[in-house]
């Protein structure tokens, strides 16, 4: 018997040149180019966010009359110590612009995380205790999810009243249903692939089951679900804001820009578009990360990637 | 198949006392729903002659079952603003509302879904990157911000649309392109990936090991299999379409329920509100259902299913 | 017995993201009339990608044929499978060869009546009326021994059990009256008792029919009572071919041997899943420029190191791609 192993040598075309290496990486990049683009357009929120200060010239909240309704810097009209105009009290809208992001992010990240732990809770106790409580849970969920979102959403804005923390609570409360039903989907899942029975046979315990086996498998999902259900609440708290029922008018945010602009839409169209441009960017980023991350860590889509 | 529709219509009722009870607790959560509806300059005496009249000072059970029980024969009490019965108001708007959404939906399937076709049987091709763009497009851009801009471009420079109003045979167009634009987005998402999936099912790999043409497989072996999810997602999508118009609407100044909501939560009318609420949500429940029966009809598996 | 199918030098690849995956690596094998032949081999040696190339049933991309010819017989004259136009493959697949897919459950559809499913290959390549299909397709799932014929003609697949659904696919494959039937993993899916009773409805089928079968299996229990011949596949390629007997009595190829050592008894009809050779298959996504068998081999030499062996042949109606002797125990010289 000869006891060789495979060896390079054994091989044929093994060596890669860097021509190979980089056609590769190039696919690679090519390939996940949707997610990386995501990814950058929402790193571009996110640093605006944290360095609004710095960023933008001007304070977004300083008002200054004779310099209102200025058209962005590319009009004849226009300014480059105003690159997006100003609005009709005299604001910066760059600046207002630079500063609305840290309204969407706190209402997005906070939201999602409040919507995601309480739907962690709910999903969890439904997939696992199962029988009535199962039903009850899911009897609310199913409520809220078969209800018209939007009009119930506006409806308890409007009895709260305008802050932030509110706008945080409803996305956060409202939105936990969606959260519940991935996390019992993929509980049921697990259960019934009968690995946790066969790890609760070899004696594990059950914090270990859960922090070992079960929240591995839940995170990808999770992630994928919080990245579009952000994009989704700083979609709507702009609406909200649109309609008067988001943040105070005081505060620069998006929706809140969007309802001054609307009003002068004819005469200064750019005190609306600037805002809507931006709520754009953010969601499409979003969204593209969201697309790649769900395929990136949904195993049961991992085939389809070829 | 009898059985699961009597099963599903139990848990639409159930939903609906769900819907019901929420919408009585919605106005109540902020401890006086005397205060949320009345002006804030409204004087002591003022305050308590409303809750007398409006009965806010009975037990909050007496309250909810004289609510429940008028909600459940279609009595809300009188409008504050209209000083009438909320009910009849709210059914006045109701075609406007539908037409909206019909018109959208039936621009949405037009487009969406051939695109979608086409993306699915030529992925990569031109069609399909203009396909997947308007999806992404569909999805990310605001459509209240999207009204904007198409009002300044379409009614105001070009001329070639009503701005507002519901006039003219041509007034749907803009605001039902609006309103169907996210749910093009979903449909032509939906259908390319159901038609990936299903071409290469096993059955569809039986059907070319039959000889049969590329055509007959797609129009008969892959198109039947595409429609059962797009029901589904049709009907969950009109319906969300109905419950949230109230940005079109409103600024299209759309005589329809949604710019009755935003109205109504400007006089703070909020038995109006509620009856739009419970009404909107009925509606919805009832399209559910609707659609799980012809889910039914085109799935072979549930219509001879056990 | 004439040939009526032969294959020569077949190559298929898939251009994977991964890289290319070289699954089938210069098949060559033929089919005579009214025969059996079984391939066997481990799961990814092949025999699906090779029977698929022969009809034109790779995904491409990622899948192409990059070399090979695919002669079917008809009388004196032979046409290339592999060059013809889609048209043409058309009217050869479904009519003149059928084929059985492993998984019953997923191989049908399952909005379409089977009555549809039936028929309409029917309507295809034999020109008959919807009435005059119907007919026919009744008479067909009477013959593959489905009760009722009438009534079952419009169910839906998942109106039938798994055996049920077999025969279904079974009398979608004969249809057209097919001279060859490509049955792969045709009971892999099914209970043991079912498998049984598909493996008869076939051998009943021949004998009325007269067809020739391709039958792809994992289980060699299967085969001893059904083929003719056997084809051992083993990394894209074939190890041996020998008529059945020949085989077990005298496997030519240590693959082979390793295969018939899985079994519990020669002429048992317990089936058992090929596995108990040790180690793995080769890697396909490598290019091996030796016998893809050596690393596992317990007669490997210094020569299966260094060339791919060829199919070569090794006594009567038998090829074995093999440098070692097993009949001498000593290298083979050439
Ligand atoms: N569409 C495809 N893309 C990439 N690789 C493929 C594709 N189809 C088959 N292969 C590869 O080709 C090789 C041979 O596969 P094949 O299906 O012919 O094996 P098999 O012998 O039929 O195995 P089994 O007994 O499991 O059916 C495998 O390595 C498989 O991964
Ligand atoms: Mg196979």
């Amino acid at each position: 018997m000869v006891a060789r192993e495979t060896t390079a040598d054994s091989l044929l075309d093994v060596e890669q040149t860097w021509a190979d290496r980089l056609a590769y990486w190039g696919r690679f990049w090519w390939r996940d180019r949707g997610g990386v683009l995501g990814m950058l357009m929402f790193l571009v929120v996110v640093f605006s966010a944290i360095f609004s200060p710095a960023i933008s010239p001007y304070d977004p909240l300083q008002q200054n009359l004779r310099d209102s309704k200025m058209p962005p810097a590319w009009y004849e009209e226009g300014r480059w110590d105003h690159p997006f105009g100003t609005d009709n009290l005299g604001r910066d809208i760059f600046s207002r612009i630079v500063y609305g992001t840290r309204v969407s992010l706190t209402v997005g990240f906070f939201g999602v995380l409040i919507a995601g732990m309480l739907g962690l809770v709910m999903g969890a106790i439904a997939g696992y205790i199962g029988g009535r409580v199962d039903s009850i849970i899911m009897g609310v969920v199913n409520l809220v999810l078969s209800l018209p979102y939007l009009l119930f959403v506006v409806f308890i804005a409007a009895v709260l009243g305008r802050s932030l923390i509110n706008v945080i609570l409803i996305f956060g409360i409202t939105d936990s249903p969606i959260f519940a039903r991935v996390t019992r989907g993929e509980v049921l899942r697990l259960r019934e692939s009968g690995f946790v029975e066969s790890a609760v046979s070899a004696g594990a315990t059950w914090p270990r089951i859960i922090f070992d086996h079960i929240l591995p498998n839940l995170i990808g999902p999770l992630i994928t679900l919080a990245t579009f259900e952000m994009s989704r609440m700083i979609f709507y708290e702009a609406g909200l804001g649109f309609l008067g029922l988001s943040v105070p008018p005081t505060v620069p945010s998006w929706g809140n820009m969007l309802a001054a602009g609307r009003k002068y839409l004819t005469s200064s169209p750019w005190i609306a578009t600037f805002p809507g441009l931006a709520i754009m960017f953010t969601s499409l980023g979003m969204n593209l990360l969201g697309d790649w991350l769900r395929d990136v860590l949904d195993p049961r889509l991992r085939r389809t990637r070829k | 198949m009898y059985r699961y529709f009597l099963a599903k219509i139990g848990q639409s009722v159930l939903l609906l006392f769900g819907v019901i009870v929420l919408v009585f607790f919605m106005v109540r959560l902020t401890g006086d729903p005397a205060s949320l509806m009345m002006s804030r300059n409204a004087s002591p005496e003022q305050m308590e002659a409303f809750r007398e009249r409006m009965g806010f000072n009975r037990p909050v059970y007496v309250q909810f079952a004289d609510f429940f029980t008028g909600a459940l024969v279609g009595d809300f009490g009188n409008s504050l603003h209209f000083k009438s019965p909320a009910l009849p108001l709210v059914l006045e708007r109701l075609p406007a509302t539908v037409q909206l959404a019909v018109v959208g939906l039936l621009i949405a399937m037009f487009i969406g879904i051939p695109l979608g076709l086409l993306g699915g049987f030529q992925p990569g091709s031109a069609i399909d990157s203009i396909g997947r763009g308007l999806a992404l497009l569909g999805q990310s851009i605001p459509n209240f911000w999207l009204a904007l801009i198409m009002i300044l471009f379409f009614a105001v420079r070009l001329g070639w649309f009503p701005s507002f109003g519901r006039d003219r045979w041509d007034s749907v167009i803009m605001p039902a392109f609006v309103l169907g634009l996210p749910t093009l987005g979903q449909l032509v998402r939906l259908t390319r990936s159901a038609v990936l999936e299903i071409r290469s099912a096993d059955f569809i790999r039986t059907a070319y090991s039959k000889g049969l043409e590329p055509r007959v497989i797609y129009a008969k072996h892959v198109f039947r299999n595409v429609a059962i999810p797009l029901v589904s997602v049709i009907g969950v999508q009109f319906g969300y379409m109905l419950g949230g118009s109230i940005y079109i609407e409103s600024i299209f100044a759309w005589p329809g329920m949604g710019q009755l909501l935003e109205q109504a939560i400007g006089w703070r009318d909020f038995p109006l509100v509620q009856a739009i609420a419970v009404f909107t949500s009925v509606v919805v429940l009832a399209l559910n259902i609707f659609t799980d029966l012809a889910y039914a009809i085109i799935d072979p598996r549930i219509r001879y299913g056990s | 017995m004439p040939t009526i199918l032969e294959v020569n030098n077949l190559v298929t690849r898939f251009y994977t993201l991964d890289g290319v995956v070289h699954a089938v690596n210069g098949v060559s094998f033929h089919l005579e009339e009214g025969e059996t032949l079984a391939i066997v081999g481990e799961s990814g040696s092949g025999k699906s990608v090779t029977m698929m190339s022969i009809l034109g049933l790779i995904p491409s991309p990622p899948g192409k044929i990059e070399s090979g010819e695919a002669y079917l017989y008809d009388g004196y004259e032979r046409r290339d499978l592999l060059k013809m136009s889609d048209a043409e493959l058309r009217e050869i697949r479904g009519g003149q060869i059928g084929f059985v897919f492993q998984d019953p459950i997923s191989s049908l559809n399952p909005v379409l009546t089977i009555g549809e499913q039936i028929a309409e290959s029917l309507v295809r390549h034999l020109g008959l009326s919807r009435e005059e299909a119907r007919d026919r397709t009744i008479e067909l799932l009477d013959l593959v021994g489905i009760p009722d014929p009438k009534a079952r003609y419009r169910n839906y697949p998942h109106q039938f059990s798994g055996g049920m659904r077999q025969r279904v696919m079974i009398a979608i494959a004969i249809a057209c009256g097919p001279k060859i039937v490509i049955a792969d993993e045709p009971t892999t899916a099914l209970d043991v008792t079912i498998q049984a009773q598909i493996v008869e409805l076939f051998l009943r089928l021949q004998k009325e029919l007269g067809m020739a079968i391709i039958w792809i299996t994992h289980d060699l229990a299967v085969v001893s009572g059904l083929a003719d011949r056997v084809l051992v596949m083993y990394g894209g390629r074939v190890a041996e071919v020998a008529p059945v007997d020949d085989l077990y009595e005298q496997p030519r190829h240590p693959y082979t041997v390793g295969l018939l050592g899985a079994l519990p008894r020669l002429d048992s009809r317990e089936s058992r899943r090929l596995v108990s050779i040790q180690g793995a298959p080769p890697d396909l996504l490598i290019p091996l420029k030796h016998c893809p068998f050596a690393w596992r081999c317990e007669y490997a030499f210094d020569r299966c190191w260094e060339e791919i062996p060829t199919l070569q042949p090794a006594g009567l109606n038998r090829k074995v791609a093999c440098f070692y002797d097993l009949e001498r125990g000593k290298p083979r010289h050439d």
